[in-house]
């Protein structure tokens, strides 16, 4: 199998893998960064979110092979002490139920920020269209979002 | 290390099973250990699913401990039937369930702590006071923190009959408390079932038959078996299971079975359900579970008579973490990993298809991604055991979302008949409802309102028996069940002439001063969540808005909701939800609010839009493409009260759900001057295209 090079959170990590294996798959099995989730694997859920190049993007429909030398974030990397302000604002809201979509909501989130620091409500709803959360929890993952905005 | 049990008065000593080493720590009960930097380290015992009994049991015994929050940290226990009852999730029971003992723990060790300290400084206790994790002697104004007197307090013998606090003592309990579980979700860590890996183990995924009531006919594994990474195919049971190195591989394999299924049962469509409900409605032999008074007479002499049916299709749990367990079967012993619900349950049912004793088996409770009553049943937990033991290697079976959503365990579909005989000052003399199921058991709640408050009373079951797997669903049967007797309340009070609230309340009226048999929820709490819900919402107040009410009882909780609907472009458009609960004591303000809103959005989203249809006995849904869940912008407003009464917490993961419905079918109702009687609501005639 053929040894992909991945450049991941600032750091450099080899995989060898198939070509086609999703970027989730190998960020889960392979790296043992398991913080990006499997929910649906057809890019429904939005629980893989990751970053490419700064742009979210479902890492379970995104194969390695086509990833090359692009820089990638994941929920692990977003912060060094996990206090972006998102997670800070996840925090201050008190955002989780179960939890296990909200590093991909975070993850969607903080690139809508990166783009458009002060997004109004709609514009926070449309662009967090791709991810669901089961348990319910809409209200304070978008408040959550509103108030990091005010604090980037 | 000191501790006790709660089922006798003998000390002994605590299993504290983590993987996180106490160092210094003294052990006082199943609950708790205190270092001796007063970090105070208190165990979790119920799986956490997302109703946050990891931060509201903490709370609980910290509140009865006087200990500072913020030296607390809280570790999920894993399984141990020795040191705690009850080690579940479901029926919105734990907090009702430990609510006396978990204070006691925390009660005991203070008073432990307090007695340490009036030893030391040779003081009467009752000169002592505690506050903060700091016992205080105020006459010679001496301090000592937790910290410092643990290691002397663990040793002192177990006091009985510890007094607890008056509730206007509080300063935990009914706060606002942040999830402990916080920075661990939003930076990644591994806490889920899904994420544990263990050096040398091996993936595996399997395919189950696609269709209810078949079964493997043959297994052509070869093509899959040659695939990178494959380690094995095993079949076994129904089950033919791909063993290799990764999730990734192991799936690209699966695909490549050539599976033949053959005829195992009734092989069932959508169309079949309809005409088996409907050939049920007319059954001469119900089940009858309630019986009052004399209905026949009630409607032969009815001034007006109301009737409607109402029907749910099945549904799929969903929860967004997939079903997934690890197991290890080794000669010496079992470990067991995952999320799981039941996880006493679970262990019992490995113990025997393995022939293991239960205490040669250990389970780790992970955190679940979820659980919504799936997570209730241990067929996953059996299958990765079974799998292990057969191929004698450490294995995490993994499901798809296909493999959960098309593999059973499902919400029943059902279908119900209400009729109501109204006489001619418009009261309700008669009422009866016929509920029919698909493996749904009894799928009437025959003690509900408004048993009790009708005199001629009808509550009749009948279940078809299908190969389709049902379970327990979040508020089983309640959950359209709620929906259907509230809309049908809601136009028996339309045909009265009578104001939908004040319909109710003189439904409890007559239950209390002139109850028709049995009466089995209490009438106080449900009228005063009727009453503030009312007010709350400006019922009667707002000239022009158009609102929908509904109350339920379930799980011990009483919640009463008013749903407020605009109309946009000639649609009805949901935008705003006022919900007044009653579930007792609120232990954390945070999350019972979380509970309320995600039970709302939970009922609201999947009467809205959900649904799982058959063909040839397989679902036509397979992933969320197809089976529609409620996304951010489908949203209302949601505005949460809580009865402030006192009394023993009964329980809140559940019963915000079921009076969903009814409130926002009511209020599109006076919107648009049409009943929804179907779920899913998108597909009834209201929603559907309209210029």
């Amino acid at each position: 199998m053929p040894v992909y090079t991945l450049q991941i959170n600032g750091k450099e990590y080899k995989a060898d893998v198939a070509a086609d294996t999703p970027l989730l798959w190998v960020l889960r099995d392979s790296l043992g960064l398991v913080g990006t989730k499997f929910g649906c694997g057809i890019a429904q859920c939005g629980a893989c979110t990751v970053h490419l190049n700064g742009n979210a993007v479902k890492s379970c429909v995104l194969p390695v092979a086509s990833v090359k030398t692009a820089a990638i974030t994941t929920i692990e990397g977003l912060s060094t002490l996990g206090d972006h302000p998102l997670q800070n604002a996840w925090n201050e809201v008190d955002v989780p139920q179960c939890g296990y979509c909200q590093a991909g909501q975070i993850m969607t989130a903080a690139a809508l920020l990166k783009k458009k620091p002060h997004p109004s409500e709609a514009e926070i709803d449309n662009a967090m269209h791709g991810n669901i959360c089961r348990c319910g929890a809409y209200h304070r993952i978008r408040e959550a979002v509103k108030l990091a905005s005010t604090k980037i | 290390m000191l501790g006790f049990s709660w089922f006798n008065a003998e000390a002994e000593s605590p299993v504290i099973i983590q993987k996180i080493p106490f160092a210094g720590s003294m052990g006082f009960n199943s609950y708790l250990s205190i270092a001796s930097d007063g970090t105070i380290t208190i165990l979790s015992p119920n799986p956490e699913l997302g109703q946050n009994i990891m931060t509201s049991f903490p709370m609980i015994v910290a509140e009865e401990l006087d200990a500072d929050w913020t030296k607390v940290k809280v570790l999920q226990a894993a399984l141990d039937t020795k040191a705690f009852d009850r080690q579940l999730t479901g029926g919105s029971g734990a907090v009702p369930h430990s609510w006396k003992r978990l204070r006691t723990a925390g009660a005991t060790a203070r008073n432990m702590l307090m007695q340490a300290a009036a030893a030391q400084w040779n003081v009467p206790v009752e000169e002592c006071s505690a506050s903060d994790s700091v016992v205080t002697h105020s006459k010679s104004g001496k301090q000592a923190s937790y910290g410092d007197l643990a290691a002397t307090a663990a040793t002192l013998p177990v006091p009985k009959d510890v007094k607890l606090k008056d509730r206007k003592d509080f300063k935990i309990i009914g706060q606002a408390i942040k999830n402990v579980a916080n920075k661990d979700i939003v930076t990644g860590k591994p806490i889920f079932g899904l994420d544990f890996y263990r050096e040398g183990m091996l993936h595996a995924m399997i395919q189950r038959p696609a269709s209810f009531g078949t079964k493997i006919k043959s297994v052509d594994s070869a093509a899959a078996k040659a695939m990178p990474g494959i380690v094995d195919v095993v079949v076994f049971k129904n089950n033919v299971a791909v063993v290799g190195k990764s999730t990734w591989e192991v799936s690209k394999a699966r695909k490549l079975l050539k599976i033949e299924y053959e005829k195992d049962g009734d092989i069932e469509s959508t169309a079949d359900h309809n005409n088996i409900f409907t050939k049920l409605m007319d059954s001469s032999t119900p089940s009858i579970k309630r019986a009052n008074g004399d209905v026949a007479t009630a409607f032969s002499t009815a001034a007006k008579i109301v009737k409607a049916e109402y029907q749910c299709p099945f549904l799929s749990h969903a929860p967004l973490e997939p079903m997934n367990f690890f197991a290890h079967v080794r000669p010496d012993g079992i470990e067991l990993v995952g999320p799981t619900q039941t996880p006493a349950s679970a262990r019992s049912a490995v113990a025997k298809l393995l022939s293991v004793p239960e205490d040669k088996i250990t389970l780790e409770i992970t955190r679940l991604g979820g659980g919504f009553g799936r997570r209730l049943k241990w067929d996953y937990v059996l299958e990765a055991a079974e799998l292990s033991s057969l191929i004698k290697a450490p294995v995490k079976v993994t499901w798809t979302r296909e493999d959960d959503i098309t593999g059973g365990s499902y919400r029943p579909a059902v279908r119900y008949r209400f009729e109501a005989a109204l006489d001619s000052k418009g009261n309700m003399v008669g009422y009866k409802c016929r509920g029919v199921g698909i493996n749904a058991g009894n799928p009437t709640r025959e003690d509900n309102f408004p048993s009790g408050a009708v005199d001629n009373l009808l509550i009749e079951s009948l279940d078809h028996k299908s190969a389709i797997t049902t379970g327990a669903w979040r508020a089983p049967i309640t959950n359209f069940l709620g929906f259907a007797e509230q809309a049908f309340l809601d136009e028996v009070a339309q045909a009265a002439g009578k104001d939908p609230i004040q319909f109710r309340l003189e439904l409890l009226a007559k239950a209390r001063t002139n109850p028709a048999g049995p009466v089995k929820y209490n009438i106080d709490r449900m009228e005063t969540v009727i009453k503030m819900a009312a007010e709350k919402s400006g019922w009667g107040k707002k000239p022009g808005v158009f609102l929908g009410f509904s109350v339920y009882f379930s799980h011990q909780s009483y919640v009463a909701q008013v749903c407020e609907v605009i109309l946009q472009a000639g649609k009805p458009v949901i935008k705003k939800i006022y919900a007044v609960s009653d579930c007792g004591q609120v232990i954390n303000l945070s999350g019972a609010r979380q509970q309320v809103m995600g039970g709302i959005v939970d009922g609201l989203g999947h009467a809205m839009y959900s649904k799982l249809t058959f063909k040839n006995g397989a679902t036509e849904q397979t992933n969320f493409n197809n089976y529609r869940l409620i996304r951010m912008k489908e949203i209302p407003e949601i505005e949460t009260y809580f009865v402030d009464n006192g009394i023993d917490p009964t329980g809140l993961g559940e019963p915000a759900l079921p009076p969903t419905g009814g409130a926002v079918a009511n209020a599109i109702f006076k919107a648009t001057g049409k009943r929804l009687r179907n779920q899913p609501f998108m597909d009834e005639e209201v929603f559907k295209a309209k210029a």
